[in-house]
């Protein structure tokens, strides 16, 4: 395929097959990335990407198939320090150590001696220092590790991988958890790097990521590579359509029309405070209408979002749901005023991961599984398997540990959750992060029908796919209601008033 | 500590340039320091007003009893703060610490009053003891790091299997008549000061530069923080770990032999319900439960400060009854104290 003129790849995989247990993980899948450049590796969930990031990383051996580095077969999987020399991977799982030091993490079991073979943390701390200048990461090296924010700590671990003298490095879906702004400079960073000859595989569920920063995609589909081509040839549509083996689901969010503006009130916010989050919130949700809340990662949306919730209670202001107005700061109360909340984060607080689907699918409605505290297993069961059957989760059945499912799979769980108790208001922040983009139809689609059922909803998200449905979107910045969007926006407008951006100006 | 310390020369000895961040950097340092130092200020204290209540108390010869009858303690203090960090527990140290010279006095004191079978000779005793403490230890090591069995568990059933041995082969009586070489560790001077002494506090100092300043002391630090990453590091835990289980047990064993060498006897209740001011004392010295937080002169300070609080209390007269109520209420006072000022939960 390649010119035979041309340097030989970073890293190559051929023919890579593995099986675990019955499972394919990969099947006769390869990618070969060429030095310098910005690979994009995409697939849905349970496409194999994290299986070939194992194989590349030698974490786990192939059962057929090679692996090679710069034309170099690859080290025998026992010989660490010969791996990291090659290759180097940030995951989206931290892997500092936060009681620590930046510089101790940064030489962790790799440290200067001084006299009497103990350690020098003078010299230690100054080649961190070094390194870190080296590559411009600017943090003080004696700071706590678990002091630094998710992009510091993203740097660290990059300039940590590049110590090693790995000049290719996998990483592993770097913005799910950053703000606009910190990946706009997280990519400055890769790309400052790509011309220092950094060769970096990209791996995002983020589609305009892909066509923002790398110059090759390869997709995988059900274990298999699909295709490797330029982004600058490949239309999105394309792009999807590889990844879900369909035609790109065309006009995806188009919505009927919008609830009338007399149905009822399904949330009333007004004047609500919180001092360092958001002042002066004012908003409503009428049955049956998408309400989006905009916003960058600090805006307030969240808190906002997480106040009607009752994960949070507000200084001053009211919420009124349903014509009730709960308890502030109650979840208890929420609930019963018939809020469905889909939480930020759902490793965080959307389920317990060794609980099956079925308990952690009825976890807020235990009054409708038995009498007098008790949980009738029989009518558990029964509503988790409607829940399956409903939002189409990937399951064996409803005693499976929601920690075995994909993590598509896993958000469905909680937004089941959501629904279970009929909610009159739907509070959903980030339902479809870190889902893959069949998932993350399926789950907005089940939103419309929520709504279409006059269920009133509340997005709120940074995510453009996420309020592209929504009849109009409110915009936040720096904790004030800054705008407001009827449903024909346009991305450009509402990322410029979501970054405080002013076009007209 | 180390770190910090050295941070502290470091930042005086840089040279210029950094100036605009030394400031930040001092802060820095002086706020780390002030954490490890956190319990000195609480030892002035109560040793100026044990001074108060007692003129006794800061004669040399009431120091060196606190120190003395501590330093058994502190030696399981040491050993469980070792195991803290890993993010292990061990709570069978204190039955360790009476059966390690409980089946070596079994061994070497003859039959008959002292309820001995004399199979050994008495210089067997010392080697014996501490072979006990490595082979528990041992097994310790492979029920929690070779079965992956839960440290809690384990060690609390071999804190009752331990307990019941030692009561089965002593018949729940006494060992006496000691050979000297049991002894020797526990009534013996060195430069004007109990052995048991020099050894508790030159172990802390070893501890210390250990934890601080060599890559095996920081892989434990690694270990207790994200055993992934430590492994993803290349640091070998599971080798790591057994040592610190088995040293822990170890050091209990010689927390025995100075015990019973200073009352010439092991008692089958030998260091029973030690445990819980053992933890007691890490925790007060900023260990973490949680592992990977905490140093060896935090938790020094820990049993130190408890040490000196019940002495002071005793020569204040304070009925022997009363004693234990406020031992324990002394324990959560400090807790809650350290919370305030360390400002995070304690978990």
């Amino acid at each position: 395929m390649r010119d035979m003129g041309t340097a030989p790849p970073v890293a190559e995989a051929t023919g890579v097959t593995k099986r675990f247990g019955s499972t394919v993980a990969l099947d006769q899948a390869k990618i070969a990335v060429m030095p310098g450049e910005t690979h994009a590796l995409v697939g849905r969930n349970g496409a194999g990407k994290s299986t070939l990031v194992a194989i590349l990383t030698g974490l786990a051996a192939p059962d057929e198939g090679t692996v090679s580095f710069g034309g170099r077969p690859a080290p025998r999987l026992t010989e660490r320090n010969a791996w990291r020399r090659r290759v180097a991977c940030v995951y989206q799982k931290s892997t500092i150590i936060p009681e620590l030091t930046v510089a101790e993490n940064l030489f962790l079991n790799r440290y200067d001696r001084g006299r009497g073979g103990l350690i020098s943390w003078r010299t230690l701390r100054r080649k961190a220092r070094e390194l870190l200048e080296t590559w411009s990461v600017d943090v003080d090296v004696q700071a706590a590790a678990g002091d630094l924010n998710v992009e510091q700590r993203q740097f660290v671990e990059i300039a940590r991988a590049l110590s090693f003298g790995a000049r290719f490095v996998i990483l592993d879906e770097p913005t799910a958890q950053l703000d606009a702004a910190a990946i706009s400079r997280l990519f400055d960073r890769v790309r400052d790097l790509q011309q220092q000859g950094v060769t970096f595989l990209y791996i995002s569920h983020h589609l305009p990521e892909i066509y923002d920063i790398c110059g090759t995609v390869t997709v995988f589909r059900d274990a298999r590579h699909i295709l490797t081509a330029p982004v600058a040839g490949l239309s999105r549509a394309e792009l999807v359509a590889a990844m879900t083996g369909e035609a790109a689901l065309a006009g995806q969010h188009a919505r009927g029309a919008p609830a009338p503006a007399d149905e009822a009130v399904a949330l009333g916010v007004e004047r609500l405070a919180l001092a360092g989050a958001y002042q002066d919130v004012s908003l409503q949700v009428r049955a049956g209408e998408i309400v989006g809340l905009a916003g960058a990662a600090n805006s307030g949306r969240t808190e906002v979002a997480e106040s009607v919730a009752g994960l949070r209670a507000a200084d001053t202001g009211t919420v009124t749901i349903g014509g009730r107005r709960p308890h502030p700061g109650s979840v208890p109360a929420a609930l019963a005023a018939g809020v469905g909340f889909v939480p930020q984060d759902r490793h965080h607080q959307g389920f317990v991961p060794e609980m099956s689907i079925a308990d952690n699918g009825t976890l807020t409605i235990p009054e409708r599984l038995g009498r007098f505290g008790f949980i009738g297993k029989a009518q558990r069961d029964e509503l988790a398997l409607s829940m399956i059957e409903n939002l189409a989760i990937k399951t064996p059945g409803p005693g499976l540990p929601v920690s075995g499912l994909s993590g598509g799979n896993q958000q469905k769980v909680v937004m089941a959750r959501a629904l279970a108790n009929d909610p009159r208001l739907l509070v959903l922040i980030n339902p479809t992060a870190g889902v893959d983009v069949r998932s993350k139809e399926f789950l907005l689609g089940k939103v419309g029908e929520a709504a279409g059922s006059g269920t009133g909803v509340l997005i709120a998200s940074d995510e453009l796919d996420d309020l592209r449905m929504c009849d109009r979107v409110l915009v936040m910045f720096q904790g004030r209601m800054t705008a407001e969007m009827a449903g024909d926006w346009n991305d450009h407008e509402l990322v410029a008033a979501m970054e405080g951006v002013d076009l007209d100006a | 500590m180390p770190e910090t310390v050295v941070a502290g020369t470091a930042a005086g000895s840089a040279p210029g340039g950094r100036g605009n961040r030394g400031g930040l950097l001092g802060g820095r340092i002086r706020l780390a320091r002030l954490r490890d130092l956190a319990l000195v200020p609480a030892i002035i204290v109560i040793a100026i007003v044990g001074q108060i209540v007692n003129p006794v108390f800061l004669q040399t010869d009431n120091l060196i009893n606190v120190l003395q009858t501590m330093s058994e303690m502190a030696l399981l203090v040491l050993a469980q703060t070792l195991i803290l960090i890993v993010k292990k527990m061990d709570l069978s140290l204190e039955s360790t610490m009476g059966l390690a010279p409980g089946v070596a006095a079994w061994l070497v004191v003859p039959a008959g009053p002292g309820h001995g079978l004399g199979l050994l000779p008495g210089a067997w005793s010392v080697p014996v003891a501490l072979a006990v403490g490595v082979a528990i230890g041992a097994i310790n090591a492979l029920f929690i790091i070779r079965f992956g069995l839960n440290g809690f568990i384990v060690t609390l059933g071999m804190l009752i299997v331990l307990r019941g041995i030692l009561t089965g082969i002593s018949g729940g009586q006494t060992f006496f008549q000691l050979p000297p070489s049991m002894l020797y560790l526990g009534t013996t001077q060195w430069f004007g000061m109990p052995a048991s002494i020099w050894i508790c506090l030159l172990l802390f100092a070893v501890a210390i530069v250990v934890l601080g300043w060599t890559s095996f002391g920081r892989s434990l630090y690694a270990i207790g923080g994200n055993i992934d990453a430590a492994k993803a590091a290349g640091i070998r835990t599971d080798r790591v770990l057994s040592i610190v289980i088995i040293t822990g047990s170890l050091l209990a064993a010689l927390a025995g032999l100075m015990l019973s060498g200073r009352l010439a006897s092991v008692a089958s209740a030998q260091g029973n319900g030690y445990i819980f001011t053992v933890f007691a004392a890490a925790v007060i010295g900023g260990v973490s439960l949680n592992g990977g937080k905490g140093t060896m002169f935090g938790a020094f300070t820990g049993i130190l400060l408890l040490f000196m609080i019940q002495n002071v209390l005793t020569l204040a007269g304070v009925p022997a009854q009363w004693i234990q109520a406020l031992n324990g209420s002394i324990i959560l006072i400090a807790l809650i104290t350290s919370r305030i000022t360390g400002g995070k939960a304690q978990e």
